[in-house]
């Protein structure tokens, strides 16, 4: 048996794109690369019982962090293994890295384990945005589930440091219980402006939950935004992303203008190792942040 | 034109019926106001009425024992509440509590029946609108069921 070799080894193409992101220079921008850069655990937040956000700072020593909103970066514990995992910070205020997961897996478990002053690997950031660039001038609904709503925090960030520039701005999100809701203090100041419309609503509820239940889909018929000018924002699982487009769309929105942020299995970041591949895309660098008309034909297959 | 004219040709669950049966409709509506905490349906009891509510929101609940009221849906502004009046033995299936002080139209189920059965065609067409949001509440409870924010899987 012969073994024939690695074709992306082979390419110069590919080569040349590897070695470009490989010695992309360190500074105060930290820029995809392929080796991570220490960081050190300034605060570890439990959020809810299985969600946490870390926030992170340069072990160098360097100022800020800048990254686009929707982004995400490869974390590596040392010794465990490396995950991708959104940002879910500032990107207007970027002096802290802050990342938001779950913790479900060996890495993601040993990152809910690191005190202040520990030191994690980041490599990043990486993939495309929010289109919050796109969305001046538009009405723009943010529609999240579950801990979907921490890769969007820096988008509502982005947007809120500009609001003058938006039009209606709806935040929709939907999550499994009241005591699953990420950010909920924060959803609570966000709730009370005046220029933001925040809806929640949970799946099953007892006592005191005062909002509504039903699924986020529930939502959107009466979600304040005009069709014809307005961008929506979605991340979720992908099964209710999918439903969520469906309803966008029967409020008349284009397929052009639903953004959603897919995941698979990042892990290289720049596009080479073919882990996260979705038919013709690789995620970590065409994505995660694709317009559903982009990825519409990929969305429902079931073989990838 | 009087007032419930008006509210009933402007609501979703009527959009676009001939006027005439829409004029069926206004002899059997009234209004209603509930307090929060106060109960617009009890489980069991006769689905005497249903509600197009217009302001404030209702639960749709059971009582589980150590748990206590579950919410299974939640019913706002611009909804309908109550479709038991539609099939026989006309009984409520949950408990209906309003969250917050809620005004509504409320619907003579009995008065709507016999007009219905009176006239089928009209009979047929408040069929039709109901199975439509039977329908649309059936996949968002098809959808609760996937249970989805679970595992983000």
């Amino acid at each position: 048996m012969t073994s024939s070799p690695n074709p992306a080894l082979t390419d110069p193409r590919i080569l040349q794109e590897l070695a470009v992101a490989a010695s992309i220079p360190q500074g105060e921008a930290a820029a995809p690369s392929m080796s991570p850069l220490p960081f050190r655990v300034h605060t570890s937040r439990q959020e809810t019982h299985d969600t946490f956000t870390l926030e992170l700072s340069p072990a160098s020593g360097a100022e800020k962090y800048p990254f686009k909103a929707g982004q995400f970066n490869m974390l590596y514990i040392y010794g465990v293994g490396e995950v991708p995992i959104s940002i879910s910070g500032d990107p207007v205020f970027p002096a802290m890295l802050i990342h938001t997961t779950r913790a479900v897996g060996a890495v993601t478990k040993a990152m809910k384990k690191l005190k202040k002053g520990d030191v994690v690997g980041v490599r990043g950031p990486f993939g495309t945005a929010w289109p919050v660039e796109r969305a001046l001038g538009n009405d723009v609904v943010l529609v999240a589930g579950g801990i979907g709503l921490a890769p969007l925090r820096p988008a509502l960030y982005s947007i809120l440091a500009n609001r003058e520039e938006y039009g209606s701005v709806a935040v929709l999100y939907g999550t499994r219980t009241k005591e699953d809701i990420l950010f909920r203090r924060e959803l609570e100041q966000w709730r009370s402006r005046l220029d933001l419309e925040v809806h929640a609503t949970v799946d099953r509820a007892t006592g005191s939950w005062r909002g509504n239940v039903g699924v986020v889909t529930t939502l959107i018929p009466k979600a304040p935004f005009d069709p014809h000018n307005t961008i929506a924002m979605v991340c979720g699982p992908e099964i209710m992303m999918r439903f969520t487009v469906i309803e966008l769309m029967k409020r008349g929105l284009e397929e052009s203008d639903i953004y959603v942020s897919m995941e698979r299995n990042m892990k290289c970041g720049v596009g080479l190792c073919g882990h996260c591949q979705l038919g013709p895309t690789f995620i970590c660098k065409n994505g995660p942040v694709y317009t559903y008309k982009e990825i519409k034909d990929l969305f429902r297959k079931r073989e990838i | 034109m009087d007032k419930f004219e008006q509210i009933i040709g402007e609501h979703p669950l009527f959009t676009g019926m001939d006027e005439k049966y829409l004029h069926l409709i206004v002899g059997c509506c009234s209004n209603v106001v509930f307090k929060p905490g106060e109960f617009v349906a009890h489980e069991g009891d006769k689905a005497d009425n249903f509600y197009l509510v217009r302001h404030g929101k209702v639960t749709v609940e059971t009582f589980a024992p150590g748990r206590g009221a579950v919410t299974i849906d939640t019913v706002v502004e611009g909804e309908v509440m109550g479709w038991s009046w539609m099939v026989a033995p006309y009984e409520a299936h949950f408990d209906a509590r309003a969250l917050e002080l809620t005004r509504a139209v409320k619907l003579d189920a009995a008065c709507l029946r016999k007009k219905m059965e009176d006239d089928p065609a009209f009979g047929f067409e408040v069929m039709k609108r109901f199975v439509g949001l039977i329908l649309r509440r059936l996949h968002y409870t098809r959808l609760q069921l996937l249970d989805w924010y679970g595992n983000d899987k």
